[in-house]
């Protein structure tokens, strides 16, 4: 009987199955940021326990509130800085130097296909893009990792999305993944990992691919994950040129992992996507999204252009086109977080801040805490955001706030008309 | 091992959110404790008053998706610090379920039947719960037994007083 990805990679990292249905994997990297492992690290020096497992192993990032905004998280970032330097782990990235965890670590080609990867962050399934089983864990499964290089989860099980035709022009990724959340609901992937095939993906950027697997945790997946395969290998080539003769002979290597085609899973859909149009969501669940032009009309009073999901140069790119030669409306703000340093200084070098700028944006440093109402664009009760991001609960971004996700083509557009609008109507 | 049972809070509503249990704002507290007064300060609930329903509260029942959303394991521990020992669903999201076995907590999965049985015992609902033989009493305005189940390593982590125990024995 064929395997899964996720079988195959779960069986080389197989430390043993304290039951029937649990298996402890040994873990590639451990991921690691100011607001979910201060607690951690404080707890293992409580416990006499303050080492970690394999200092190469661990990446630590402050991204979440970033310069520091008060005391206490001035104390967050100490704690995590301090404990890196003490454990003498050398990817560490502080102020100057750091970034978006999902968009940063796959930037410095820490992932790789068949890699284990976890994360105090839900949206560590972003990794997946590369092939690899990532997974959003809690302070003690991270507290674990750190320690024992280990993390426990059910065996998995696999849904086979396939994706055909072609995207339309103004179509991204991001609309795929709130049409699929929306066809799945929050829990229709709940335990199961959601395996992503087909043309449509295969055309896909690496960019693309994070921002798809980025949100599997929406539908309640463990991890999205993609067939790494020639763009994997372009992409990560500067980090694994040493390993392989030359990227073809990586893209045979890659394909070690790929499904079997006689693998079994536990559901399997195609869904296609040639005459998908712009989406946007319109409650307070992921799964509430709607054709854009059901939402026509709707006013906003923020735009928010970045985050995990959506805050990668050719996101910027894309927002660019609505932005050139316009200005956001008066009613709006705009800001824009380039999603890293390398992002912020390629968009620099591409003439795409000054667009932003000139339209009337605010652009931050890297950084992702308005996304959950931490910082850099918090918004008040009763306030509306066209935002990229990827949970639209209500009060997120603000207590008593209201969040519709959308593309950053789509948020360009409503920032540029001050209310929801099918950005494809838009001189781009 | 923890003591499971108590009296219960009725949360009626599917896909609680963890931003609804523990908002983000509060994310920046270094103790578990310093998180308590926050607890489901942003759920909204018709007839539900956090500050009177929490203070006795042991049990929480709830509907289908518990604890979708964030990793954050903040969501367990503000119920700990509330004395607040088990939880009971059709169903949980896997990391929030994952973290209250990996903290010795419980997590107890129903059927939609046995649910609404539960929500509709009246008065003050007392629960017993015998985790060793896999059987919990409800008793309201009526009284009600069920089975359920929990997989070895499980009942493993709740022996063990959580993972890190369980893991540091171990590996």
């Amino acid at each position: 009987m064929g395997k899964t990805i996720a079988e195959k990679i779960f069986d080389t990292h197989d430390r043993g199955k304290p039951s029937g249905n649990n298996v402890v994997l040994d873990i590639d990297v451990v991921m690691c940021h100011e607001i979910t492992t201060p607690i951690a690290i404080n707890d293992l020096k409580e416990r006499d326990l303050d080492r970690v497992f394999d200092p190469e192993k661990i990446k630590v990032v402050i991204d979440h509130v970033t310069p520091s905004k008060d005391s206490k998280t001035a104390t967050q970032a100490k704690i995590l800085r301090d404990w890196a330097r003490r454990q003498n782990i050398k990817d560490f990235f502080d102020i100057g130097a750091n970034g978006v965890c999902h968009a940063l670590f796959p930037e410095k080609g820490f992932i790789r296909p068949g890699y284990t990867v976890i994360m105090g962050d839900s949206h560590t399934c972003t990794h997946g893009a590369f092939g690899a089983f990532a997974a959003g864990v809690g302070t003690t499964d991270l507290e674990v990792g750190i320690l024992k290089g280990v993390c426990s989860f059910r065996l998995p099980a696999s849904m086979k999305i396939t994706l055909t035709g072609e995207l339309a022009d103004g179509v991204y990724a991001k609309d795929v993944i709130l049409y699929i959340i929306k066809k799945l609901t929050v829990n229709g992937a709940t335990d199961k990992i959601m395996e992503f095939h087909g043309p449509v993906v295969d055309a896909m950027s690496m960019e693309a691919r994070m921002t798809l697997c980025n949100m599997a945790i929406e539908a309640g997946g463990t991890s999205g994950i993609c067939m790494p395969d020639k763009t994997t290998a372009e992409y990560l080539w500067p980090f694994i040129k040493g390993e392989y003769a030359s990227v073809d002979a990586a893209v045979e290597d890659f394909k070690k992992w790929h499904s079997d085609p006689d693998a079994v899973y536990s559901s399997e859909l195609v869904f296609d996507v040639s005459d998908l149009v712009p989406q946007v969501t319109y409650g307070t669940k992921p799964d509430e999204v709607k054709d854009i032009s059901d939402m026509e009309g709707t006013s906003v009073d923020q735009v928010y252009i970045g985050s995990c999901t959506n805050g990668r140069i050719e996101d910027l790119r894309e927002a660019a086109k609505v932005l050139k030669g316009k200005k956001i409306a008066p009613t709006v703000r705009g800001i824009l977080s380039p999603a890293t340093p390398k992002v912020y200084s390629q968009a620099m070098e591409e003439g795409l801040i000054a667009i932003f700028m000139d339209a009337g944006f605010c652009v931050t440093n890297p950084t992702c805490g308005a996304c959950l109402g931490m910082s850099n664009g918090v918004m008040a009760a009763g306030e509306v955001c066209a935002s990229t991001t990827n949970r639209n609960f209500y009060g997120r971004m603000g207590k008593g706030s209201m969040i519709h996700l959308m593309s950053p083509f789509s948020a360009a557009a409503a920032a540029v008309k001050g209310y929801i609008t099918d950005p494809r109507t838009i001189n781009a | 091992m923890k003591t499971f049972g108590g009296q219960a809070l009725f949360l009626d509503r599917n896909d609680i959110n963890t931003d609804e249990i523990i908002p983000a704002k509060y994310l920046t507290e270094n103790s578990k404790l310093a998180l308590k007064p926050y607890v489901l300060e942003d759920l909204k609930l018709p007839g539900f008053n956090v500050q009177e329903d929490i203070a006795r509260a042991n049990v929480v029942v709830t509907r289908a998706n518990f604890g979708c959303g964030s990793s954050r394991e903040h969501a367990v521990w503000v119920f700990e610090v509330n004395n607040i020992n088990t939880v009971i669903g059709e169903s949980f999201a896997r990391i929030f379920r994952q973290n209250m076995f990996n903290c010795g907590m419980l997590a107890i999965e129903l059927s939609k039947e046995d649910i609404d049985t539960l929500f509709q015992l009246g008065g003050d609902v007392i629960f017993s719960i015998d985790v060793e033989n896999e059987t919990l009493t409800a008793k309201g305005n009526k009284e009600v037994s069920f089975s359920f189940s929990l997989n070895s390593f499980d009942k493993d982590l709740l022996v063990a007083g959580g993972w890190l125990a369980y893991a540091d024995q171990k590996f």
